[in-house]
């Protein structure tokens, strides 16, 4: 239980708020390009149920794709948003 | 059906339940003050608080909800991986950091950040409660469902165990022990999802699964001529009388034993055999004509799920790599099972399960269950329900409170992100894996047709006993971490925000947190009542509604306190009570609520669709503006707060 301490202090973050303005901007901005797309395959979904079931590249569905295409998507985003995000300083802490 | 008590199955679930406990004992010891009872004294490692949001979020829905309807009806039950998924992206770039920022112990304190207003806290106390016995209910329905092929018991003792090991564990230790149920849970859950799912492909799809595994089920006939049923010696066909009627069913008397057999006549005029359950007028039940059990004389419905044709015609398939499976998966056709209930002239009721062969481009496409089958109308207005369950999930993650009282427990905003990201990373390859063991339940011959729930851990039986020893006890411990949470959140809203900062009744560090546990106690006690009223409904579609409440009470007032300056604390609370009010008014007035929970005609419902999400959540956001604009006074104030 290695760096496990419930008893351990817990340091104050500073408020930087160019910082907290910049990752806010960063997650809207990365929120509207996966809305986008998850908005595509609502609406592919719900209005065009058909084109769901035609296999592009021979294998698995637009359906599967699609679906897979999201969960993979939001994991490469939530990593380029740990990437574009800045850090603030703490007080009191390495 | 009746499942045999295993007891491996016994033995692993005590060791389990016997490990979480004793560390929950262990952890109790180390947590006295209100902020290690409430949120680990902030000082949970990023990593196991991710894997721990994955524990706390993989709950019973998602593991026995998912993988049942997809088992039942295919990629529909998919489609709730996907939204669950997507939800987390909400979660991440709009609420984790200010969430972290504002607040302390629960998400009512980064609400109130700045307006110090008894009407907010007193609001989200209302949500947080609402919405955690909401979510309560699925997960105790879990437990019950799973209790009965484990040990043997009637569901309310699944429904008593799990609320009774639960709420010990929230008392003894509150967020600590709760975290660290849920990283082993989480760890678990994945792993052995990951090790069945290596299973699924390795055995492929088969047209008996009889053949290589005792517990299948043998394929039922079908295609049979009418004639040689209805014309034989020793046989014969009852009228069609009282709520038989006019229906595709004969029912065919053996002469010799009694036993009646209900056939399903096809379009092309030939037979296909069904599987019956009857309740008679005084409460005994038969299973296919004879009285329900495992004795002499006696039966039970059999264990289904199989592929009827596959590519190029052959039996069996053998091992497969992923694509392929799902390749073949489009491409066979597999019987599912579709039901009928039917009132007889005795005053029996009796539930017929029969055959629906259907082929792969029809189920792994959205709208193949009665869930989602009005996306194939061609009316815009049906596809509403959909569009407002797929928003609700979207919206949902963000808002439930077991979720974001998470991020108190680590001790800064980057860690607050890190830890979602491994979340994302470990929920999302779960999601992943749902499709395989759904569909690999659809054809491994051991589904209950009477219960999609189960489908999971039968599944592993399919494959051997210990597995479904593992599978059912890591089952169990899901819905221990994700209840854990559902109770933690619950009793701080009890203790913390209603008891001090509402009624501003002076504790100190000791009493509140005493008041917390007997908080717990009494929510885990309202759970388990939930539990068994509750028992017959899908679990995917109980949660389903939680996330529509939760997104329409809590997520505009978050939204909205992080990007509009115009803000106010009247604002909010409207906001809230306004979103819960409405979307728990619209569920209650729904057809799914008339049919199931009311057992009235859905055509009499008051509401035109069952998820309110699209309505009740816009609905939040202009009354959360209308009112702020209303009673706006003096500077507007920070938008970063």
């Amino acid at each position: 239980m290695a760096g496990f301490d419930v008893k351990a202090p817990v340091a104050k973050e500073q408020e930087d708020a160019a910082v907290v303005a910049h990752n806010t901007r960063m997650g809207v901005l990365l929120l509207a390009v996966y809305v986008v797309f998850y908005g595509g395959f609502m609406a592919l979904s719900a209005f065009w149920p058909a084109a769901m079931g035609k296999t592009p590249t021979g294998g698995a569905n637009v359906a599967v794709l699609y679906g897979f295409g999201l969960i993979v998507l939001a994991l490469f985003l939530a990593l380029v948003y740990m990437r574009v995000c800045r850090k603030s300083g703490r007080k009191g802490a390495a | 059906m009746i499942h045999e008590a295993s007891s491996l199955a016994v033995l692993v679930f005590l060791v389990f339940a016997g490990s979480v406990v004793g560390i929950s004992f262990y952890l109790g010891a180390r947590a006295r003050s209100a902020s290690g009872y409430f949120a680990a004294g902030g000082g949970i490692h990023w990593a196991v608080n991710g894997v721990a949001f994955a524990g706390d979020y993989l709950s019973a829905a998602s593991f026995l909800g998912i993988c049942g309807m997809i088992a039942f009806y295919g990629y529909d039950g998919f489609l709730y991986s996907i939204g669950y998924l997507a939800g987390w992206i909400v979660a991440l770039f709009i609420i984790a950091e200010p969430l972290k920022r504002l607040g302390r112990y629960t998400f009512a304190d980064a609400l109130d950040n700045k307006f110090n207003s008894r009407g907010i806290k007193l609001a989200a106390a209302v949500s947080t409660l609402v919405v955690s016995c909401f979510y309560l209910i699925p997960q105790m329905v879990g437990a019950g469902a799973l209790i009965q092929p484990l040990l043997g018991f009637p569901h309310y003792v699944g429904v008593f165990l799990v609320g009774g090991i639960v709420t010990l564990i929230v008392m003894t230790a509150g967020m600590v022990s709760t975290t660290w149920v849920q990283f082993i849970k989480g760890t678990m859950l994945v792993v052995l999802c990951s090790i069945i799912t290596v299973f699924i492909l390795m055995r492929g799809v088969n047209t008996n699964p009889a053949a290589t595994s005792a517990k299948a089920g043998e394929v039922a006939r079908r295609g049979v001529e009418a004639a040689s049923v209805l014309g034989a010696s020793g046989q014969s066909v009852l009228p069609a009388d009282g709520g038989w009627t006019g229906t595709p069913y004969v029912r065919v008397r053996d002469e010799g034993t009694g036993v009646v057999a209900v056939w399903r006549r096809d379009a092309d005029g030939r037979l296909s055999e069904t599987q019956t359950l009857t309740v008679l007028p005084g409460g005994a039940k038969l299973a296919n004509g004879r009285p329900q059990g495992r004795g002499e004389g006696q039966g039970d419905l059999r264990p289904v799920g199989y592929a009827s044709k596959l590519p190029g015609g052959v039996e069996k398939t053998g091992p497969l790599g992923p694509i392929g499976f799902l390749k073949t998966m489009q491409e066979s056709e597999v019987i599912l099972w579709g039901s009928d209930k039917i009132a007889g002239a005795d005053g029996s009721v009796t539930t017929i399960y029969y055959q629906q062969p259907t082929p792969g481009s029809d189920f792994m496409t959205p709208g193949s269950s009665p869930t989602f089958r009005k996306v194939r109308s061609t009316r815009p207005v049906d596809k509403l329900d959909f569009l407002s369950l797929m928003l609700a999930l979207f919206c949902g993650t963000a808002s439930l409170p077991h979720i974001l009282i998470r991020y108190y427990t680590v001790k800064d905003q980057v860690s607050a992100r890190k830890s979602t990201v491994v979340g994302i990373a470990a929920i999302g390859f779960f999601y992943v894996l749902t499709l395989f063991l759904g569909l690999g339940a659809m054809t491994g011959g051991t589904l209950d047709v009477t219960d999609s729930n189960m489908s999971a851990p039968l599944l592993a039986r399919s494959f051997n006993e210990l597995l479904f020893a593992m599978i059912s006890a890591i089952a169990f411990t899901t819905v221990l971490g994700t209840v854990s949470g559902l109770i933690m959140a619950a009793s701080g809203a009890v203790a913390h925000d209603l008891m001090t900062n509402v009624l501003k009744i002076r504790l100190d560090e000791f009493q509140k947190v005493r008041a917390a546990k007997f908080a717990a106690l009494g929510v885990g006690v309202v759970a388990m009542a939930l539990g068994i009223a509750f028992a017959r409904m899908n679990v995917n579609f109980l949660v389903g509604w939680a996330f529509n409440i939760a997104a329409s009470a809590n997520l505009p007032s978050l939204v909205m306190l992080l990007f509009w300056r115009r803000t106010t604390k009247q604002g909010i609370t409207a906001s809230i009570l306004v979103g819960m009010l409405s979307s728990l008014g619209w569920i209650l007035a729904s057809a799914q609520a008339f049919k199931d929970v009311y057992g009235l005609d859905p055509a009499s419902a008051l509401v035109p669709f069952s998820q309110p999400a699209i309505v009740t959540i816009p609905l939040g956001f202009v009354v959360l503006v209308v009112v702020s604009l209303l009673t706006k006074r003096g500077a507007p104030r920070s938008a970063q707060a």
